[in-house]
């Protein structure tokens, strides 16, 4: 009898696990080995979509931007929303508008708030440029494949700083008050309450930021969908995400990309992977 | 204050302006008339309400409110319901391979959406889904690793005694969850739910490749792009289009803050 509620409750989830996951990653890998476009019979391609995407530009672009996007994204989302907790973990007047101010941005859709930033950024008329040609400066071209990749690292550290400092505030607030008062009777400066006590005691907490950061920033869409997309399924700067989007589900060429999000995923594996060695090695020192 | 807390606060404030800044901005914009819309003033010097009714009239946006609010509330019934299910099962009842299986689960975590969505949008298309809201809503049915592992949490803070001696009294499981874990986990399953709600709101992706052009059928986001290519340059409306889809979501969260950071902290996260 309890045996079958216990299967009754946990269906959706193993429905879900076999077919929602862990199928549709064998189908994935599957399709990566034929050329589909859903119209007519998949046929047998080999490694073929593999070995084609070094010399398919568009793919090698998404996919230095995509490295490039998370080399600046990840360290400063990390250190800023570090900063932001520690700032706001004082007693100090009107704590709880400044907590609901960082955090705004991260609840608000990035699809609207998007729209925002295009005008922000926008070359005539936009909000940024305007204050440049005020004071005398030539417009930028802010969405331009130039500067687009530092544009659109801003908004995403914009738009993620909240998450990482609520998580960073509960680890701060978990932290025993005594800690840091024998390290004062024992004459420690700031920093070295810093070096000391705070940073050990969130290390877990960086460290689980970090991973999590990692594997958001090589999933980045909304905001280079809204701001960086131009005619024909392109972008002025295009990741990975982006890429895959265009092949699968503009131009419906399924064997692509599935290559491209089998890639995707083992440089996502490896990362966490890298991430949880040196953890390990870390720890082991400490 | 100690000068370092004062250094604190201006530091702080700094950052404020800069978080804050582009939401007043966006409420600015919306309440210009269409001649100000390059006027860089904070306050518009004829202020007008004439962009909301006119985003209603050149674009179904109140099918597009009642879709996004639609798929948001179905897919918060379908985590609330799926995922405490399985974590209530995980928290209480020993059967074999329990702990392997939570574990697989909890991998998933780390599985990009991307390596599995090929394969779920052929099974839709199969299933003549395509073209319909289903996509949106029922993999909400079929739990998750997150909301799992989050009541799974909650659920290890009530003590086992408690099912124990119903199950001597002879409860069945399904009665010892909905009389006594579901009513214990309000806040849990509160936070829970904000979580499940934002994350179908704000969705793109889904809604882009499900739902890519249909304004009757479609999503807020994906009709905000589409409003975004086809009226571009008309920031004003724009603006108050941005606002309207923003503008749930900031009162809930103002309504709910203390659920909400409750929610985070209590994912264990830290």
């Amino acid at each position: 009898m309890e045996r079958w509620w216990v299967l009754a409750f946990l269906a959706p989830t193993l429905v879900g696990l076999l077919l929602g996951t862990f199928g549709s990653i064998f189908a994935t890998v599957g399709i990566s080995f034929t050329d589909w476009d859903l119209l007519t019979p998949a046929k047998f391609a080999g490694v073929s979509n593999y070995v084609g995407l070094p010399s398919d530009r568009l793919f090698m672009k998404s996919l230095w931007n995509t490295l490039a996007f998370s080399g600046l994204y990840v360290p400063f989302t990390v250190a800023l929303s570090l900063l932001v907790a520690m700032g706001l973990n004082r007693d100090i007047p009107g704590i709880s508008l400044f907590r609901t101010a960082y955090f705004l941005p991260t609840v608000s859709s990035p699809t609207a708030v998007g729209l925002l930033w295009t005008w922000i950024y926008a070359e005539d008329h936009g909000a940024l440029n305007a204050m440049i040609t005020a004071v005398g400066g030539d417009p930028v071209s802010w969405l331009g494949p130039k500067v687009a990749l530092y544009s659109i690292v801003i908004v995403n550290v914009w738009g993620a700083i909240g998450g990482g400092m609520i998580i960073f505030l509960a680890g701060l607030q978990a932290i025993p008050k005594e800690y840091y008062e024998v390290a004062r009777i024992d004459g420690a400066s700031v920093w070295q309450r810093l070096a000391y006590v705070t940073i050990p005691a969130l290390a877990p907490s960086i460290f689980f930021q970090t991973v999590l950061t990692t594997i958001n920033a090589f999933q980045a869409f909304d905001y280079i969908y809204i701001l960086t997309r131009i005619g024909n399924g392109n972008s002025t700067m295009p990741t990975l995400v982006f890429s895959i989007y265009r092949s699968g589900f503009r131009f419906f060429r399924m064997g692509d990309a599935t290559a491209q999000a089998v890639v995707l995923t083992g440089i996502i594996l490896a990362l966490t992977l890298v991430y949880f060695r040196l953890q390990k090695r870390w720890g082991e020192q400490a | 204050m100690k000068w370092s807390d004062t250094l604190a606060f201006a530091v702080l404030t700094l950052g404020a302006v800069a978080m804050m800044g582009p939401f007043v901005w966006m409420l600015s914009t919306s309440l210009k008339p269409m001649a100000e819309q390059f006027d860089m003033a904070l306050i518009p010097h004829s202020p007008t309400l004439q962009n909301y009714p006119q985003l209603f009239q050149i674009m179904p946006f109140h099918l597009l409110l009642w879709n996004s609010l639609k798929l948001a509330m179905l897919s918060v019934v379908g985590q609330l319901l799926t995922c405490s299910m399985a974590a209530f099962i995980f928290a209480v009842v020993r059967f074999p391979f329990r702990n392997a299986l939570f574990i697989l689960l909890l991998v998933t975590l780390m599985v990009p959406a991307q390596i599995t969505v090929i394969p779920q949008f052929i099974i839709f298309k199969w299933l003549g889904l395509y073209g319909t809201q289903a996509p949106l809503y029922l993999p909400s049915f079929l739990g998750g690793a997150f909301g799992t592992f989050l009541m799974r949490q909650y659920f290890l803070t009530i003590p086992i005694e408690l099912a124990e001696a119903a199950r001597i009294d002879g409860a069945s499981l399904s009665r010892i969850f909905f009389t006594i874990y579901l009513p214990l986990s309000k806040p849990a399953l509160a936070a829970f739910a904000i979580f499940s709600f934002l994350f179908s709101w704000n969705d793109l992706f889904s809604a882009l490749i499900y739902l890519p052009s249909d304004m009757e059928k479609t999503t807020l986001t994906v009709g905000l792009a589409l409003f975004q290519s086809q009226y571009s340059g008309q920031w004003t409306l724009m603006m108050a289009a941005a606002l309207l889809s923003v503008a749930p979501i900031i009162v809930m969260f103002l309504a709910a803050q203390r659920h909400f950071i409750q929610g985070i902290a209590m994912s264990g996260f830290r």
